[in-house]
């Protein structure tokens, strides 16, 4: 049996101590396999991002374990989880989180940078996922010269600009209109999923489901059903 | 350039209204810190400008002496005691004296007169025109040509002019290291005729300038003079006691460190709100690159190597601009008493490092306390 991209047990996660504790995951179990996309979704304070934030290595669950690829993440310290982060897994955040400042190559280039490989070798490699997401003639502008759908693009060349394994997309098509979230999230189906990458996304917009190939459904912090998305109805 | 630190670099420079705003800042409170010690570090300079000149190792003098500019007369026999004292090389008489000039049109210019041991002049300036020799012929003087050499309506050799209601002569024009003060020219003459120029009080030696056998002796030497009544200071011991005097007890040094202190704080406070400010903008940025994998130690030699950069762009341009008005003044105002020492550069780099740290201080707290989690719920 092929080993799970992502396996989360018995995941909890609450903010807060005694009268106040407030859960916002709740013994939250699943797995996700290479090759899929998993959306989680739920309605706003359902735990959605939360679940994101301990499978990813971001925060830290109160009680259950998360294991990517048979690594289980909250068992190493914190410099390693960066590492590991840095090394396996591609981040794209709701507002982009571009730096203005910085060419659409070099905001690529950063995970590279942060990796120490050579600045020209980055911003070359940087413009081959330019080139891959469409926006070859864009490396050289700074982002808030590019248009919303292509600000993300460029968020999606730097998170798999490191060829990670896991990639993690917050909200995608929030900042968007409808069309262009669904070209985004179908160019991520096309071109980003392969048979050796995990994507989860989480989003609340229904009109994207038809690329999941599996659903989670959140609600008050539990995992309340998980169900096959309509790409598996294709 | 490290990547890490180019990014660094290119989120600082790259944001232009804010770096500029930084560089203000800092270059304007390195420009106000160099000016005002510069101000001060002249002022001292000319104060012993006397000291600085005449060169002495060894100058003896009355304990209630504070500034070469105030002297106070011995008796002959000081002399004679000190040329007796066990270490002595050499030492001689100086006259430190006023006169007062009258030149041709009748006005009086109050001039500083320096009456040089008769057999060695020693504390001689160097001539730019005529002989050390002439300096015995009759009436004859020695001017120094520095800013306040016009003020004797720039006087040739054999000039003739009345000092005190005596006839002098003008036998050659020097060049000093330093000039005076109190903006008054400057005279040289033997100890002798000093003294047959200017009224004099019951004692006449001003100083008496000693070159002991070698260092060792320094102290032997203070302990024979002290046995007498009286002090003997090295040439930097002397300086220092001048410094002294103009620090804290004419309140030019209070005055000068309180606008120095000023400066400082004015830097701070634009440096420090601005990269405060521009931390502050890119919080999100940098907790998405520690979501990403940055390190907490990588974000945070960001920060300082920004600072440091901006701190030191700014120290750069400061000393500059400083460097550059400090010499356009000279220019115009020869008598612009101010003085770029290394020490003052030293302080004002110590201070600027000071405003980067406390700056950057600020932006890593908040750059380390952010977590990626708070990029993820926006």
């Amino acid at each position: 049996m092929p080993q799970a991209a992502i396996k989360a047990t018995g995941l909890s996660k609450w903010f807060g101590e005694g009268a106040t504790r407030t859960f916002a995951v709740r013994e939250v179990g699943f797995e996700a396999s290479f090759g899929e996309i998993l959306y989680i979704v739920g309605p706003s304070g359902s735990g959605k991002t939360t679940l994101l934030s301990v499978i990813s290595g971001i925060l830290r669950p109160n009680a259950g374990s998360v294991s990517i690829e048979g690594t289980d993440i909250w068992a190493l310290s914190d410099n390693a989880i960066a590492e590991f982060r840095l090394k396996r897994i591609g981040f794209v955040f709701q507002d982009f989180h571009l730096f203005p400042r910085l060419t659409t190559a070099e905001n690529v280039a950063i995970p590279l940078i942060l990796k120490k490989r050579d600045w020209d070798e980055s911003i070359a490699e940087a413009k081959k996922y330019l080139d891959i997401v469409g926006l070859k003639n864009r490396a050289d502008l700074p982002p808030v010269k590019l248009s919303g759908g292509e600000q993300q693009r460029v968020a999606i060349a730097r998170a798999i600009v490191s060829q990670p394994d896991i990639l993690i997309m917050d909200e995608p098509t929030a900042s968007l209109d409808g069309d262009t979230g669904r070209n985004i999230v179908g160019f991520v189906r096309n071109q980003i999923l392969n048979d050796k990458r995990c994507i989860v996304i989480v989003t609340h917009d229904a009109r994207i489901t038809e690329f999941a190939d599996r659903i989670l459904m959140m609600e008050d912090g539990r995992l309340k059903s998980i169900e096959n998305g309509r790409s598996h109805e294709e | 350039m490290r990547g890490i630190l180019r990014i660094a670099y290119k989120l600082l420079v790259n944001d232009g209204s804010k770096f500029a705003a930084l560089l203000v800042g800092i270059t304007f409170a390195v420009f106000l810190m160099v000016q005002m010690t510069s101000l001060f570090a002249g002022v001292l300079n000319r104060a012993s400008a006397t000291v600085i000149n005449v060169g002495a190792s060894m100058w003896v003098m009355d304990p209630g002496v504070q500034t070469v500019a105030n002297s106070i007369p011995m008796p002959d026999y000081v002399l004679d005691a000190v040329r007796s004292a066990e270490g002595v090389k050499y030492a001689v008489p100086l006259y430190s004296g006023n006169g007062l000039v009258k030149l041709a049109d009748g006005t009086y210019q109050a001039v500083n007169i320096l009456g040089l041991d008769d057999s060695s002049l020693f504390g001689r300036p160097a001539l730019v025109q005529g002989s050390i020799q002439d300096i015995y012929a009759e009436n004859g003087f020695i001017v120094v040509q520095d800013s306040e050499f016009h003020k004797l309506e720039n006087p040739r050799i054999g000039t003739e002019f009345e000092i005190n209601n005596h006839r002098g002569v003008m036998v050659g024009i020097a060049q000093v290291a330093t000039s005076g003060l109190f903006g008054v020219p400057t005279l040289y003459t033997t100890y002798s005729r000093a003294l047959q120029y200017v009224p004099q009080t019951n004692f006449s030696i001003s100083y008496i300038l000693v070159e002991p056998k070698s260092a060792a002796e320094v102290a032997g030497i203070k302990r024979s003079v002290a046995a007498l009544g009286y002090v003997a200071l090295t040439k930097d011991e002397f300086m220092a006691q001048i410094s002294t005097f103009y620090k804290y007890q004419t309140g030019l040094g209070i005055n000068l460190f309180l606008m120095t202190v000023m400066s400082f704080v004015v830097g701070l406070s634009i440096s420090g709100q601005t990269f405060y400010t521009f931390v502050l903008e890119n919080l999100e940025k940098f907790g998405a690159l520690k979501a990403i994998g940055a390190k907490g130690h990588e974000l945070v030699r960001m920060i300082l190597f920004q600072a440091l950069f901006t701190a030191m762009t700014g120290y750069g341009i400061g000393v500059g601009i400083c460097s550059l008005m400090i010499a356009l003044a000279k220019l115009k105002v020869p008598d612009y008493a101010a003085m770029i020492t290394f020490t003052n550069l030293a302080l004002a780099f110590f201070m600027v490092l000071v405003i980067a740290g406390i700056s950057s201080y600020v932006g890593v707290r908040k750059v380390l306390r952010i977590e990626p989690f708070d990029i993820f719920r926006g």
